[in-house]
């Protein structure tokens, strides 16, 4: 009889590692890296372009000159990102698994506490060129503060206002918003005639989290306290996100059937000229995809209460981004560190973040002239200046869940003409934390 | 050298040719779900993933938990459950009631039966998830096809009602997984009712008997074995359906159409508590086990009795 999918899924997971280490192929957890076979390297690569063909397209070249440069074959395999996270777990649960991959930065710490990535201690990050060469904030996006990191940042990206040029010409807005009030004004003389000011993802979990994140930290408030502990209910976590919401429940610049969408529509809507606004990472490629000019939309930094973004409650971006991580159980762990060495040299990471449209998260990288056009200077400044990792904690897995569908609800209420209030969301939030707490 | 008695060794033929595929049967099967149960008992997250044997024993926590309803997860999870009951029997009962009429009306002969039949085959054949993607497009507020026959042309609605959030998810997603499984049906019961004998018809013909009498005391009766597979296999795939709801609303479900499956998915692997998951997916089966069981005594005991 077939049981539950999610049973039979687990099942076979741990019937693998059961199966691994009944055959004696498993090197016990803990066990860390050795160099057996000094020759091959294991890649999964996360899925950065249109389709996975193209990234071995991409990546295939570069394999071969670290092959030339070391004699290391290295075998690749780009993950689509719906399998990449579980395809991570059974490979933690059963010991086998790749020797460099990637991972989403923001599942870090999550990572970090299954005890399966090698950590990044000084020793490791010397033999890579220290731990200077990198970004601040994206560093900080590589596991939970005070331990060494679990991965090295690889790709960044953060968040910008896009807007369309034509409309808010035809609405007479001379210059694109840096605050909040003026989005909202700007939005509202937009919104008329089937037309909207603020594109957004409701149905999408991780990006209502992205975007209350950050106006949460504008409002001084973590949804996490200093021990870890969840807090979704404080008076600053509630108000950000009310003001989420509120941009279509009470400013009603967001039209009401955005509350379900999940799969990118905002953004061919802003494509085709029905939205003037959105906010989102490194859009310009699928822009130009939905067939728009990259003359006709303007990038400009997300706007923050003083208008300035900075750190702290000028914040106006998550850091956004992949890192790269050795397996703990690599049999080849010196090849592991020269691949990561030179995965984040300055060549590689120019080119490659270039061919992404993502950020390089090495500082002398940044300097290539493809990283200070429109688009991507502001992209740029903002991972220097004004961008925070989300909070490195183990479970940010649920709070991504938990809180992204409290507001994918409120937006439901919204759009059905529902009140949104502080009661509401805060009664929303407060269910959200209860789960975290089972 | 002793040799077993002849009884013994015929007895025991069918057990030794058997063998193979039990102990194939219990490799691919039996140990995954005996693990599964285990992990059932174990607080079982992503802290002891790497090293799950060593994952602390909760002995029936996991399951408190699961079943206590007047906490959030035991209430949101009993919620789930009467979703899933009712969408279960609604998606049953159409796909039969469709299924059957259907293959009863393409008994007839004539022209382009057979065209008809591959259309009704068609979604049955799609792939679910380009199937169910589809679906979920159509059901968008401002730009699906549903709304615009509705409310743009039929004008039957007030406003453009939303499909995928709020209460209309549940009929959204009743009608894409009756659309979905009920050409099994139609195929079941379509072969089925080749094996009827012909003389039979034209015996009631002859006596009298009109489409209807013919249909109740023939052909149903002669469907009957046949249904009592069909209705248990329907439930058992619908109740445990993954992939419609998940390809429908994503990793969280609206509360009127949070199916078992997703709900698991979300508590569990979403969370990364897979001690939790396993729990409710025990909980699950468990009761499939006994709503198979007591369904095949019921229907069989009532056979007999028909037969008797």
């Amino acid at each position: 009889m077939r049981i539950l999918r999610a049973a039979t899924v687990s099942a076979t997971v741990t019937a693998l590692a059961a199966m691994a280490s009944g055959c004696g192929g498993g090197t016990g957890p803990g066990g860390g890296g050795s160099n057996d076979s000094p020759r091959t390297l294991t890649y999964w690569a996360s899925n950065q372009g249109p389709d996975v063909e193209a990234d071995k397209k991409v990546l295939g070249p570069e394999l071969k000159k670290f092959e030339r440069q070391t004699g290391i074959k290295v075998k690749l395999e780009v993950i689509p990102w719906p399998d990449l996270l579980n395809r991570i777990l059974a490979a933690t649960t059963s010991g086998q698994g790749p020797d460099v991959l990637n991972i989403g930065n923001t599942w870090s710490a999550s990572l970090q506490a299954t005890g399966a990535l090698l950590p990044w201690d000084k020793g490791a990050f010397d033999k890579i060129g220290g731990r200077d060469r990198f970004v601040a904030p994206a560093l900080g996006a590589t596991g939970a503060a005070g331990k060494d990191p679990a991965a090295v940042p690889l790709y960044s990206l953060t968040y910008a206002l896009y807007y369309n040029k034509q409309m808010f010409k035809d609405a007479g807005i001379s210059r694109p918003p840096t605050t909040w009030n003026e989005l909202v004004a700007a939005g509202k003389r937009v919104s008329k005639d089937g037309k909207w000011g603020l594109g957004a993802e409701g149905g999408q979990l991780a990006n209502n989290i992205h975007q209350a994140f950050v106006l949460g930290k504008q409002h001084g408030a973590d949804f996490f306290d200093a021990a870890g502990k969840p807090s979704f209910t404080s008076d600053g976590a509630v108000a950000a996100v009310k003001q989420y919401v509120d941009f279509m429940a009470k400013d009603k610049i967001i039209a009401p059937g955005n509350a379900e969408y999940g799969q990118n529509q905002s953004l061919r809507d802003f494509a085709t000229g029905r939205t003037a606004m959105v906010l989102w990472q490194a859009a310009a490629t699928t822009f130009a995809a939905d067939g728009m000019k990259p003359a006709d939309w303007g990038v400009v930094p997300v706007p923050v209460p003083s208008g300035t973004p900075g750190s702290g409650r000028q914040t106006n971006s998550m850091l956004a981004g992949i890192n790269i991580a050795v397996f703990k159980n690599t049999h080849n762990l010196n090849g592991a560190q020269k691949f990561v060495k030179f995965m984040t040299g300055d060549a590689e990471q120019k080119l490659l973040n270039k061919t992404y449209g993502s950020i390089p998260p090495v500082r002398a990288a940044q300097q290539d002239p493809a990283f200070d056009r429109q688009d991507t200077r502001v992209l740029r400044e903002t991972l220097t200046r004004s961008a925070a990792p989300l909070p490195q904690v183990a479970d940010e897995a649920q709070f991504e869940t938990s809180v992204g569908t409290a507001i994918k609800d409120l937006f439901a209420d919204a759009a059905a003409g529902k009140p949104v209030t502080t009661g509401s969301v805060k009664a929303r939030l407060a269910k959200a934390e209860q789960q975290m707490a089972q | 050298m002793r040799r077993l008695p002849v009884r013994l060794r015929r007895a025991g033929l069918p057990y030794l040719l058997l063998l193979p595929a039990l102990l194939l049967e219990l490799l691919v099967h039996l140990v995954p779900m005996v693990i599964g149960v285990t992990m059932s008992f174990k607080e079982l997250t992503h802290l002891f993933l790497g090293n799950w044997g060593a994952a602390p024993w909760k002995a029936l926590g996991n399951y408190r938990i699961s079943v206590d309803v007047n906490a959030p997860v035991g209430a949101a999870l009993l919620h789930s459950f009467w979703v899933t009951c009712v969408f279960s029997v609604l998606a049953v009962g159409l796909c039969w009631l469709l299924g059957t009429a259907a293959a009863v009306f393409l008994q007839e002969d004539f022209r382009g039966r057979g065209l008809l039949r591959a259309v009704f085959l068609t979604p049955y054949a799609l792939p679910v998830y380009a199937a169910v993607i589809t679906w979920a497009f159509m059901f968008q507020r401002d730009n699906g096809l549903v709304n615009h026959v509705l409310h743009d042309q039929l004008r039957l609605t007030d406003g453009r009602p939303f499909w995928l959030l709020g209460d209309n998810s549940f009929y959204a997603l009743l009608v894409v997984a009756v659309w979905k499984t009920w050409p099994f049906a139609f195929l079941v019961v379509m072969a089925a009712l080749q094996n009827i004998p012909r003389d039979l018809y034209e015996a009631a013909a002859l006596d009298g008997a009109g489409r209807l009498r013919q249909l109740r005391r023939i052909t149903l009766p002669s469907l009957r074995p046949v249904n009592q597979v069909l209705v248990l296999v329907l439930f058992l795939w619908t109740f445990n359906d993954f992939n419609t709801p998940y390809v429908l609303f994503g990793k969280a479900a609206p509360e009127a159409a949070d199916l078992l499956s997703v709900h698991i998915y979300q508590a569990s692997f979403a969370t990364w508590n897979f001690g939790t998951g396993s729990a409710m997916s025990v909980l699950l089966l468990l009761f499939l086990l006994v709503v198979t069981a007591g369904y095949l005594l019921a229907t069989s005991r009532g056979r007999k009795r028909a037969d008797a």
